[in-house]
């Protein structure tokens, strides 16, 4: 049997009188890959927020590594790498010292996180532009910068916040590769997209949550075979009787 | 604590205000630019000439066959080069010539002058036996130089009496003492100078406002929460990048001051601690930084709060207060910048020694007020948006 690497238990989060996330169970095995699908407001960046130890949860529980995300948090943040939504950078520094400025927050040394930064950005075709500082970007670029901040300090487990979002077909294909890359290393993902196309592409399992709820859990081939549908697409349409990307 | 993040921290806030062009110009440039303007306005270029102020004297010691007092005061007054006396036989006449701009000052010696200082003469050393009286200045409202300089001066030529008295006793006056006043030498620039390396600092406040909600908007702040830098870390490094800059400020300041003509008769201790002096009040002003950073959503709505704090210790704390109203003036108690600026005053003008009661008072009350306003920042910051 798998190590777990995220246990979530009856996860709620409540917002005055709105609840974000709603009695939510998940559990996700070490090097998994696992893709948390929902229209925009489903929950899925609060939940994140909550793994990582940005948000309060209202109530429940959840354990990324086996520490408790409320009681051990530190111990949590060493474990993690976080790709945020919305780009966040410093626009006044170059892309390595992004980079590089992130990975001494983790402590890491000198000669690895020289390393690291190096295979990172050559990975996503950025070494010719490291240098450059990011307001003379274009916003693909910074959002691979993004990526590469995330997991500059190689991470047990990285939380992918849309990360393909405002990419270019050609970007959005280098970084699928990438995560699977970063699959094959052992690395525990979660990532969360409204595109289906990427969440049957990449992911082992996906969890589908519309307005706090989580509605099916299961592996791509598994939903589509117990919905009859040709994609996952179909498989929320049949869930919620609307289109994921109508509400974007 | 973790030296590798908080070098990290602090290496990226420096870089982050170099690279900027418009905090750049806030903080670096604008100092020059500030102190180049009124060195060049007010004495520093062109051999930095020394001013002279007219300064009416109504005397009205009624010394008798002792000691005449006021006379060696007036007279050591004359002595100084820089404060023309001219003796008037009443008061209004002389309040006349005041409004009229005729002089720029008007000093009543009291009737009781004389008897004063025969009196502590006397018994110098019990405080009970002294006859008490206090000057009157009236001070021409009209010229901010003139406010920011005479005071100093007939105070310090009042205290060089009253001490020779003490140390050269039974005969203790001769003109000579004027010559221990140093201010002959200074120009109307060298008493704005004080007030120029807390004017500079004080704009602290908006860089850090503006940095604070900067970085909460574009996410950064938050994505420094997901690290495993703690909060003391992430403070300890924001005091020790804006203690950074704040020195560069004050080093930029004296060395416009110097380039324009600003010699203070002081010694290397002296210089040091007035930069010591500018780092504990930098963190005040970290401080208020912080808190307008709780108020404020976005950075422009930064810069406008910024000046809530920002303008009273500008105008009560620098060298524009002498200039202000007498309830202005006591205004400037509250503000952290009145005291920076009084003791690099006494410092670098008046001559006091580092362990004057005086300054020793006023680094005392500064490091008071910044500590305390640093605090405040940092709590209420940390209350409404997590560090």
């Amino acid at each position: 049997m798998k190590e777990t690497a995220i246990d979530i238990q009856n996860l709620t989060k409540k917002f005055e009188d709105v609840t974000a996330v709603d009695n939510l169970n998940i559990g996700i095995e070490k090097g998994e890959l696992f893709g948390l699908l929902g229209p925009n407001g489903a929950g899925k960046t609060t939940t994140i927020k909550m793994l990582c130890g940005l948000l309060e949860p209202t109530n429940g529980s959840a354990t990324v590594g086996g520490h408790d995300v409320r009681k051990e948090q530190t111990e949590v943040k060493e474990l993690i790498g976080v790709c945020p939504q919305d780009t966040a950078v410093y626009p006044h520094l170059t892309g390595r010292e992004n980079i590089e400025f992130f990975g001494n927050l983790h402590a890491m040394p000198k000669k690895k996180l020289r390393e690291n930064t190096n295979r990172l950005l050559e990975k996503l075709s950025l070494t010719q532009d490291a240098d450059r500082r990011l307001s003379k970007y274009s916003g693909g670029m910074k959002r691979r910068i993004n990526l590469i901040i995330a997991l500059v300090h190689d991470p047990e487990v990285a939380f992918l916040d849309e990360p393909t979002v405002a990419m270019d077909p050609q970007s959005r294909h280098a970084v699928w590769d990438f995560i699977r890359e970063l699959k094959k290393q052992g690395k525990t993902i979660i990532l969360t997209t409204h595109y289906m196309e990427e969440a049957e592409e990449l992911c082992d399992r996906v969890g589908i949550i519309d307005h706090g709820k989580l509605i099916a859990l299961g592996s791509p081939k598994n939903l589509k075979d117990k919905f009859k549908a040709k994609d996952l697409e179909e498989v929320f349409i049949q869930l919620t009787g609307r289109k994921i990307r109508e509400e974007i | 604590m973790n030296l590798q993040r908080v070098s990290a921290l602090v290496k990226k806030d420096i870089k982050k205000t170099v690279r900027d062009p418009a905090v750049l110009f806030m903080i670096f440039l604008f100092p020059v630019v500030f102190v180049l303007a009124f060195g060049a306005s007010f004495g520093g270029i062109g051999g930095g000439q020394p001013v002279t102020y007219q300064v009416g004297v109504v005397n009205m010691d009624q010394a008798g066959s002792s000691q005449q007092w006021s006379q060696v005061f007036i007279d050591a007054l004359s002595n100084t080069k820089i404060l023309n006396t001219q003796v008037y036989t009443d008061n209004q006449t002389a309040q006349y010539d005041l409004t009229q701009g005729k002089i720029q000052a008007v000093m009543l010696v009291p009737d009781a002058f004389s008897e004063s200082l025969t009196s502590y003469q006397t018994v110098p050393n019990d405080p009970s036996k002294w006859v008490n009286t206090s000057i009157p200045l009236y001070l021409d409202k009209g010229s901010i130089i003139a406010t920011q300089a005479i005071p100093p001066i007939i105070q310090q030529v009042l205290t060089v009496i009253i001490n020779q008295n003490q140390q050269m006793s039974p005969n203790p006056v001769h003109l000579e003492t004027a010559s221990l006043v140093e201010v002959k030498k200074l120009t109307a620039f060298d008493f704005m100078v004080p007030g120029m390396f807390t004017f500079a600092s004080i704009f602290l406040i908006m860089m850090v406002s503006g940095s604070f909600t900067e970085d909460r908007e574009n996410g950064t702040l938050r994505r420094i929460r997901i690290t495993p830098t703690s909060p003391t870390e992430f403070m300890t490094s924001q005091v020790l990048s804006n203690m950074v800059i704040a020195l560069v400020q004050a080093f930029l300041v004296f060395l416009m001051a110097y380039l324009m003509g600003f010699r203070p008769n002081a010694d290397i201790l002296v210089y040091l601690f007035a930069f010591f002096m500018v780092l504990i009040f930098s963190l005040s002003n970290i401080g208020f930084g912080l808190i307008t950073a709780t108020i404020a959503k976005t950075p422009g709505a930064a810069t406008g709060i910024s000046f809530i704090f920002l303008l009273p210790q500008l105008f009560l704390g620098t060298f524009v207060g002498a200039s202000l109203s007498t309830s202005a003036q006591i205004a400037g108690r509250f503000v952290p910048s009145y005291y920076v600026t009084d003791a690099l005053t006494s410092l670098l003008l008046r001559g006091a020694a580092i362990t004057s009661p005086l300054v020793m008072l006023d680094i005392a009350i500064v490091s008071m007020f910044s500590i305390a306003i640093l605090v405040i920042g940092v709590i209420l910051y940390a209350k409404y948006f997590r560090i």
